[in-house]
Formats: C-alpha cells, structure tokens, sequence
C-alpha cells in the first residue's frame, strides 16, 4: 500500500448501527487535507441547516497528505457543527492521532448517527468494533482512559490514540472538549458536547497499517533536511526548552496579559507563574506527539498533601501559556502549583480550560459587583482563591444547576440572564490570551476558529503602533491562508518556520503527488474561501459581532484602545471574509483573485511569518 | 562489534523517531511498527517509555529458536538477518526472552534489531547509543549452553553527550 494517493480514503461509520464503509473522496490537489478535507466532508455529509446535535450531524477527524511521511505533520483537525455558535467550526489537537489515524489507513473518520448506548468505538485498519460502555458514564477523562486502556479488544494494543470525553461533554456544555492521549485536546467550540449528543463516550484508533516507502530519492533527503532543520538547530528550541509559557513575562512586561477578567493587563504578581518559575520549580519533563521530534508538551508535577503527618499524592499536570493565562493570571492566581491543581481539575471534567477559565473570570467579577451570589454559584468566588475555583470547576462540568449550565453555554449566555455583558471577556468565543490591541481583538472575534491560532494578530499588534487598516487586514487575511495551508497537510504550527510553502511543495513533489505540489497556492486559496462560504452559510454574520467594552477599557503598551480604529478594522475585516465567503459559495477557488482587493485593500507580500522572534506566539 | 543500548530511556519524549527512521531505513517502509525497536508507553501516557530492542544476547535464543538459520548467531550479541531463509513460523519471536522481535502484520516476517545504530541519530533525546560489544553482555538463561554469567553491562557510555538539540 502507498502512502500517497490521488484520492483521500475516507472510513464513515454509522453509529446506530455500528457499521462503516471505507470510501474514495476527493482530490488531494484541490482540497488538499486536514482543514480542506474536514470542510469538504462536512458539505458533503453535513446538514447545514439543521442543529448541531442533529443524529446525522458528521463529526469528523481529518489528516493530510504528509502525515506520516514527514516530522511534525503531527496534528488532526476536528471539523464539526459546533454547539457554541452553531456554526462549521474547526478545532486541531496532536498527540497520537495523526499518526494512529494514517497508519489505520485511513485520512478521515467521519461519524455520522447517534449509538443508541453510551459508546466507545475503536477503528484500525481491519477493524471496526462499537463497544457499549454504559458503565463509564459520569467518569472523568483520566478515568476513562484508564478503565479503556483496561479492556480487550481491538484497541487493546498496539500504537493507539484513545479520545474521551468528560462529564461536561456528556452534559452538552458547549466547549467541553475531547481529550487526546492524555495531555492533548480538540478544545474550542465544544466537540466534546458532540460527541457527547452522539453518546460517544470515546474513540481508539489503531495505527496497525504500513506503507511502502516512496520511490526515488528525493523523499529520504528532503526528510533528513527537515529533520535537521528541527533539530539540529535552534529553530525548535524555545518550544522545548521553557515552552510556551516563555510568554508570559513578556507580554506582562508590555501590558499585554489579561489578569482578573482583564481588569489589568500587567501585575507584579507574575514572578509566581512564568515559564521560568514552572520550569524551575515544577517541570517534570517534557513529552511529545507522535513523529514530532520537538517535543513541546510541558508536564509539571503536583504534589499535594492530602491527610495530616507526610501524607502526599503527586499529579503529572500538561500546562502551556494558554492554559496559565486562563486559569492563572485570568483568575488572579499567582502559585503556580495551584494553577495545576486547577488545570487537573479542568481536565477531569473534560471542559476546555481557556473558556472554562474565563468563565469563571466573568462569574467572579459578577459576584464582586453583586451581579450574582452563592444561591447561583454554590460557592464563594474571589480572584486567587483556589478552593473556590475547585468546587465551580466541578459544578461547571456537571451542569449543576441553571446558572451553571448557562455558564457552560458561553459567558455572553450567562451575562445574558444576569446581565454582566460589558466586562464579558468573549471575542467570538472567550478570550485567548492576548491584550495586544484593537487587531488581534478584531481577528478573534471575527475570525474562522475565533482563536489565537487562525493569524498572527497578536504578533501585528506588538510590531505596529500605527493605525494601517488596509495593512493589517491584508495581513490577516494572507497569514490566515499561510497558517492554514500548513493545516491542510496537517502540521503543527510551531513548524511554520521549517515549512514554507516551498519546502511544503518539494515534500508533496517528493511523495508523487506533483499536482498537489504545482496547485498548492491555489487550492490553498479555494479552500480559504470554501471555509469561510461553509462558516457563512451555518449562520456567521460578522456584522452581528459584538466587541465587548472591558476591550475598550485596556490599556495596552500602546495606551487605551482605539475604538475608530476598531470599528473601522472591523469593518474592512468583515468586508474581506464576506467576500471570500461569497467567492467560496460561487465556487470561485479558480479564480485566483488575492481576497481583499475587492475590498479596495492594495495587494503586498504575505508576512505569515510575523509572528517570529517577539512575545506572544502560543500556539 | 558494537550494539545499540537504549540507555537513557527516562530522557525519551515518546517522539517514536526512532522506530520511524528504522522502518524507513533499514527496512524500506513507512511504518510505525515494522521496525528493530519499539517504543512503548507502560500504561498511558503519564507512565514514560520504555524502548523494546534486543539486548544483544550470546548466545541468542532466537537464533536457536529459528529452524531455517535465517537468524544467525551475531558475533558480539544480537543475530544476523537472513530474510530470504524466512519461512515465517514466528517461532524466533516466541522465544526471544524480552519480546524485542515484532512479526510483520502483513508479510509475518520478523523485524528485529540488527545493531546498525540507524535510529541513534534520530533520537532527539540522546536515548540511544551504539556501544563496544567487547564488555560482558546480558546472557539469556539457555540452560547448560548458557554460562549463566550475570555481570552488569558496562558497555555504556558514561560521559554522555549534551541532547543533541
């Protein structure tokens, strides 16, 4: 069997009944893989009108060309209808599932159907099996994985990738996550919720194929050099070394960390969790995805005492800089090792920790402001008290009770019924980490992940005090489809630097598929455009997006924001992704036309690696 | 003669390029299990790694095991690798003493560590060394064959290099 193909090799399965059927689809040198594949297979298996808890809702796991073949192409992008907006929505996790996903034969698993029994599905490459587990509802994710791990069957050994859910996705809450091997997660947009609604209750893939090496030598030479590139330089290093968290000292320094719901962005607190301080102090070692020699997973280790005289448990806690700003400095928490306890607890219940810890954020600053009280939260809530985050923490992932529930539905949700909505932190989805200015405000709340990740905005910020709508909005757009070409093969996007588009199309060259390689610009661009049509047509209206005041009132290392200069980002923005969206929903992937233009923003060359060598870059 | 000695396991990142670069290299696939060393997680993934490889055994009882001599006796431990005398009867992989060889899903042949030290380089970690086989290695209990000798390996190398990183 060859490892490239023409075509991708799509398994579906139908979990009401348990069966699958292994399909061609589409051609690799127009929809590419990974983020390309994933919205393809959502236009065709999806329902774009119906609800995402719809049964016949697919969710899908997609990979690329160049898994497997080459380091770093470690990642598997999610595509589902999400239960946050209701809209196409995409999330991207590593660990072993790329790899498992390839090596079970397959470049996507779309599952369609809701089993009729809480379930557990393994797939590899000559088996199927829908296993029901009634008997692991309720469990938490590291449970869950252990009693899995525990049971026979197809996925009992071998290379495996186990997913899982949490009791929050069980419980609909509409960003529980899917945990990934452990220490991985598809976070944003609550693809745990359906997983959940397709009473899910995990997914093991099996990597038990193999492949043929390609022929020629072009394939083990290029692989050497990008396997030099990474490692053999200093190109990686950062990202083993302190990680991402590196960051936090820095955008503190500039005025640019959202501490307490961003009542500040800058504290003196900082000393207690920076990279540095998680390294020196609590690091147990770092780990890495399958095929990614980098290793940038980040383990601290927690020790706890739990009974009088010497009486301790130790817990292997994964944190990034995303994860310490948000259930960190969010929450005023400067102890770094009561951060991880939080973080443990945010992984049990299977929510993801950005918008779990901004929501908490938002329901500490309405309790301050007498907003809500404990007849809603069951606790007391006060910025650095862990004890109070612990038990919220588990209500969340429950759903205990009406204010809980709304909380898990979205801050904006919440404040909705107890008002709150000016200080709500929630740029299209509850904020990431970056106070940086009016530009990365505009990309996360108007962008097509509503993250951090979609372009290098918070970079732009940090590089450009003066006000070029134009410049930036053509930056966003251009960085968008740069970062996004990479998410099409799929690879991690710390590997920006080692894979530019030329090294990307010698690598598909190399494994035989010289169409995709000569056609990549532009089926990148086709595929831009034919995400934004399918994120416009479950819903998205930009005009609709709300830029909440707590944004207006921060002040950055560049003074208070510029509200004109917002507006008016916002406006040429939205211009810009309409009009690649109504190219993407004409089909106009062959027109070539640079998006943006037609928005009168004058062409330039890309930047999509801006974001290099400055703080702020946690991907 | 030199052997590969997976000595500094604790440092390995689960990166599994190692296995990659063997199946690539010596074998000629892209494979994430035909290869001469495994990497496998005990238990999850908050466990760390442990490498399965052969131990470069003198006498080798996979060697004895093998009725064709398509694995033969590898001066300084470890066997030397035959394929075209293979006739698939797996019996080298039951009797290996510490489960180093994988039978092929597909062709059930048997992949097993040939010492080239292929993989080293690979490992980002500095997990893996090639070492002199000259110092005394383990011996696999093979009854009277066996010498029964139980000296500790001293083949690795104790000024261990910086990661190469």
């Amino acid at each position: 069997m060859r490892l490239a193909s023409e075509t991708f090799r799509v398994l579906r399965v139908d979990l009401a009944t348990g069966r699958g059927t292994a399909l061609e689809f589409g051609a690799v040198g127009e929809i590419l893989g990974g983020s390309g594949l994933a919205s393809a297979l959502f236009e065709r298996f999806g329902d774009l009108a119906a609800p995402w808890n719809a049964p016949e809702q697919p969710i899908i796991f997609a990979v690329g060309p160049l898994t497997g073949a080459f380091p770093l192409m470690s990642k598997c992008v999610c595509g589902f209808k999400s239960p946050y907006n209701g809209q196409y929505a995409e999330s991207h996790a590593g660990g072993r599932l790329a790899l498992c996903l390839r090596f079970s034969g397959y470049h996507a698993l779309v599952l369609t159907g809701q089993a009729r029994v809480l379930s557990s599905l393994t797939v590899g490459s000559r088996s199927i099996e829908l296993a029901d587990v009634h008997w692991l509802r309720g469990q938490d994710v590291f449970a869950t994985g252990k009693l899995l791990r525990r049971v026979g069957g197809a996925g009992s050994s071998g290379h495996r990738s186990i997913l899982r859910i949490g009791p929050a996705g069980e419980n609909g809450a509409a960003y529980a996550c899917i945990n990934v091997d452990t220490y991985r997660h598809f976070g944003r947009l609550g693809s745990g919720a359906v997983l959940g609604a397709k009473n899910v209750k995990a997914v093991t893939v099996v990597g038990d194929a193999d492949f043929a090496l390609p022929e020629g030598r072009e394939y083990p030479k290029l692989f050497k050099r990008v396997f030099d590139t990474v490692t053999a330089t200093d190109k990686m290093r950062k990202y083993h070394d302190l990680g991402t968290p590196a960051n936090l000292a820095p955008l503190n320094r500039i005025k640019s960390l959202p501490w307490r719901n961003l009542q500040a962005t800058s504290d003196e607190g900082i000393d207690g969790v920076t990279g540095e301080t998680l390294a020196e102090q609590l690091l147990l070692r770092q780990t890495a995805c399958a095929g990614c020699p980098v290793g940038c997973i980040h383990i601290g280790l927690l020790r706890q005492q739990f009974a009088k005289d010497h009486e301790y448990l130790y817990r292997q806690v994964n944190y990034d800089y995303e994860s310490i700003y948000a259930q960190g400095t969010m929450l005023g928490m400067t102890n770094a090792s009561d951060v991880l306890a939080l973080l443990d607890e945010t992984e049990k219940v299977g929510l993801d920790v950005m918008s779990a810890g901004v929501a908490l954020a938002w329901a500490t600053e309405a309790m301050q402001r007498g907003l809500i009280g404990e007849a809603e939260t069951g606790v007391p809530l006060a910025f650095g008290d862990l004890n109070g985050y612990l038990a919220a923490m588990r209500r969340l992932g429950a759903g205990a009770g009406e204010f809980y529930r709304l909380l898990g539905k979205g801050v904006l949700r919440a404040a909705e019924a107890y008002g709150g909505e000016d200080f709500a932190c929630v740029l299209g989805q509850e904020m990431a980490g970056y106070a940086t200015g009016e530009l990365f405000y505009v990309a996360q709340s108007h962008g097509f992940r509503h993250s951090h990740l979609d372009c290098g905005a918070y970079a732009w910020d940090q590089e450009h005090a003066e006000h070029d709508v134009e410049g930036a909005v053509r930056f966003l757009v251009e960085d968008e489809r740069a970062r996004l070409t990479l998410c099409c093969m799929v690879g991690c996007l710390f590997a920006r630097g080692a894979y530019p588009q030329e090294t990307l199309q010698e690598a598909l060259a190399s494994l035989g598929l010289r169409e995709a390689a000569d056609n990549l610009e532009r089926a990148a661009l086709g595929v831009q455009k034919k995400r934004w049509s399918l994120k416009f047509r479950t819903g998205y209206d930009p005009a609709r997006v709300r830029i909440p005041k707590r944004f207006l009132e921060v002040t950055t290392w560049k003074g208070t924001t510029d509200p004109e200069y917002l507006r008016s980002l916002s406006e040429v923005y939205s211009a810009a992704i309409r009009d690649l969206a109504d190219d993407g929903a004409d089909d106009g992937a062959a027109s070539g036309t640079a998006p943006g233009m037609a928005s009168g923003i004058a062409p330039g060359p890309a930047n999509g690696d801006a974001a290099q060598g400055r703080a702020g870059r946690a991907d | 003669m030199k052997i590969l000695r997976a000595s500094r396991m604790e440092q390995c990142i689960g990166c599994y390029s190692c296995s990659l670069a063997c199946a690539r290299l010596v074998h000629g696939q892209l494979s994430w299990s035909n290869a001469g060393i495994a990497i496998r997680s005990s238990g999850g993934m908050t466990t760390g790694f442990e490498a399965r490889v052969c131990v470069a055994c003198d006498p080798a009882a996979c060697a004895r095991a093998c009725p064709t001599g398509a694995l033969a006796q590898r001066r300084g431990g470890g066997v030397k690798v035959r394929r075209e005398l293979c006739i698939r009867c797996g019996q080298c992989a039951e009797a290996c003493p510490v489960g180093a060889i994988h039978l092929g899903r597909d062709d059930g042949a048997p992949y097993v560590c040939i010492h080239c030290g292929r993989c080293v380089a690979f490992c980002p970690q500095n997990c893996l060394e090639l070492v002199e086989a000259a110092a005394p290695t383990p011996r696999c209990e093979l009854g009277a064959a066996g010498d029964g000798s139980d000296s500790p390996n001293s083949g690795r190398d104790e000024e261990a290099p910086d990661a190469a990183r």
